[in-house]
């Protein structure tokens, strides 16, 4: 004879709370990425938000036949100036850290994000753009995208926001995504920016690429100790 | 003009930056405190409704994409992505990656004593449904040893990142198993101060299980959500 079911009233109660008990509901707590999420998120073409190469993977950590990532879909080029971002990821003694990811997020050439809640139908949405990327940081602790400098986007009340582009810093080490933010050295309104304005004068430059001779617009992120990048409460 | 609903702060479960047991965030987590500053169209609008296009479709049985079946118990995870008001996060993007049965990740920088499984490796990615729901199908992953201190082992876990509907919402996170005595002394799991924690640790669920098949586990995903009412954002200082 075969026993269904077991009988449900003698289970043992969880010895613990989890996940689905009511008492700890709240927000997922945070945790790192560690150092082997190269096969698990950047995606070959992620750092390439024009064109159809495989900036951004590191295929190079990981066998071939592992690859389960996004081939990079092709797409025609989208509107606007196409820049080079860069920079290296440093830690609190200045060395290069190879296992970092960035994650970037812009609005296109007009100043709209390719996001429901930009509701500005005046701008126009580009089919070619949608403005997210994501790089890991190679062997000397430098990341890279390929991507479309992008227009004002306004700010609160009637201050409009300086050309910029939302920056994520992820990796081994780091318990939370660190928010911090680029902006361009010749970009018009810097000066008035409500953010920049927010962020103390003598730290504002860890924010602000400049372009190096190759036309590269650079900045370093510094994740502790003397020009430490500014990090965003979020 | 938009509508800017702000994404509320973390809550008591934040880890902090810098964890004097898990060596790594020693000479990575910033001195100063993060800066203040009010959100705006860029944090609190995100990528959405684009996920073939941007990171391929759908993977959600990381049992079938080799030859063979991978060795390993065979295990559903489900559960649904909601805010932290509970209400449903539809249409939104996990990434997911994990060692094999074994404890071993496919990473050339992984080379501890444990097999490789040739037919596992351990990526893949659910969009979630209108009510918020996932679900895939894997291997439970192993315990591993790492070199932060002394005999140091990671509990088996999943990794978990997620968009969310908007860049405030980034969340990047692990699962851990009901039962399984390396959380107690895991430094990145107790980053996450008690009782938090055990938001961490999925739930073993007969009703998800399939019979002669797959075990089952329940894990809710909850992300920053908004204050219930809008408001302009001229007209606020936030
Ligand atoms: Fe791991």
């Amino acid at each position: 004879m075969t026993i269904e079911r077991p009988d449900r009233a003698h289970r043992n109660p969880a010895p613990r709370q989890d996940n689905l008990d009511p008492a700890l509901f709240g927000q997922t707590p945070s945790q790192t990425v560690g150092p082997f999420f190269h096969y698990g998120l950047p995606w070959k073409g992620g750092a390439d938000l024009v064109g159809n190469s495989d900036m951004g993977a590191r295929t190079d950590l990981f066998p071939p036949e592992h690859y389960k990532l996004n081939l990079n879909p092709q797409h025609a080029l989208p509107l606007g100036e196409v820049i080079e971002i860069a920079g290296r990821v440093l830690d609190g003694e200045g060395a290069p850290v190879p296992d970092a990811m960035i994650e970037i997020w812009q609005a296109n050439a007009a100043g709209r994000y390719a996001s429901l809640v930009d509701d500005r139908t005046d701008l126009p949405l580009d089919p070619n753009f949608i403005g997210f990327g994501r790089s890991a940081t190679d062997a000397g602790g430098v990341w890279r995208f390929k991507t479309i400098r992008p227009g004002p986007v306004p700010g609160p009340g009637n201050s409009p926001q300086a050309s910029h582009i939302a920056i994520s810093v992820l990796g081994r080490g780091l318990l939370k995504r660190l928010a911090t933010r680029l902006y361009f050295a010749d970009g018009q309104g810097n000066d008035l920016d409500p953010i920049l304005n927010l962020v103390p004068a003598e730290r504002r430059h860890t924010l602000i690429a400049t372009r190096q001779d190759d036309g590269v617009w650079w900045l370093d992120i510094v994740l502790q100790g003397p020009g430490e990048t500014v990090f965003f409460d979020l | 003009m938009s509508l800017i609903v702000p994404f509320r702060d973390p809550d008591a479960g934040t880890p902090p930056s810098r964890v004097e047991d898990y060596r790594s965030t020693l000479l990575r987590s910033p001195h100063h405190r993060p800066l203040a500053v009010p959100q705006t169209l860029s944090e609190v609008t995100g990528p959405a409704d684009c996920w073939d296009r941007l990171m391929g479709p759908a993977l959600s049985d990381l049992t079938t994409q080799h030859a063979g079946p991978p060795i390993g118990q065979r295990i559903i995870v489900s559960g649904r992505v909601i805010d932290d008001s509970g209400r449903p996060v539809p249409n939104t993007v996990m990434e997911i990656w994990q060692t094999n049965a074994a404890g071993r990740y496919v990473h050339i920088r992984d080379q501890w004593d444990a097999p490789l499984d040739p037919n596992f490796t351990g990526a893949g990615r659910v969009i979630t449904d209108a009510e918020g729901r996932y679900r895939f199908i894997t291997v439970r992953p192993g315990a591993y040893p790492w070199g932060n201190h002394q005999n140091a082992w990671r509990p088996a876990h999943i990794h978990l990142s997620l968009l969310g509907p908007a860049f405030a919402t980034r969340l990047v996170t692990q699962l851990y198993f009901p039962d399984d005595p390396l959380i107690e002394i895991d430094p990145i799991a107790n980053a996450v101060p008690m009782p938090y924690r055990q938001r961490l640790v999925c739930r073993f669920d007969i009703a998800t299980t399939e019979p002669h098949w797959a075990l089952g586990y329940l894990f809710d995903i909850v992300l920053k959500g908004q204050d219930q009412t809008p408001f302009e954002d001229d007209d606020h200082d936030h």
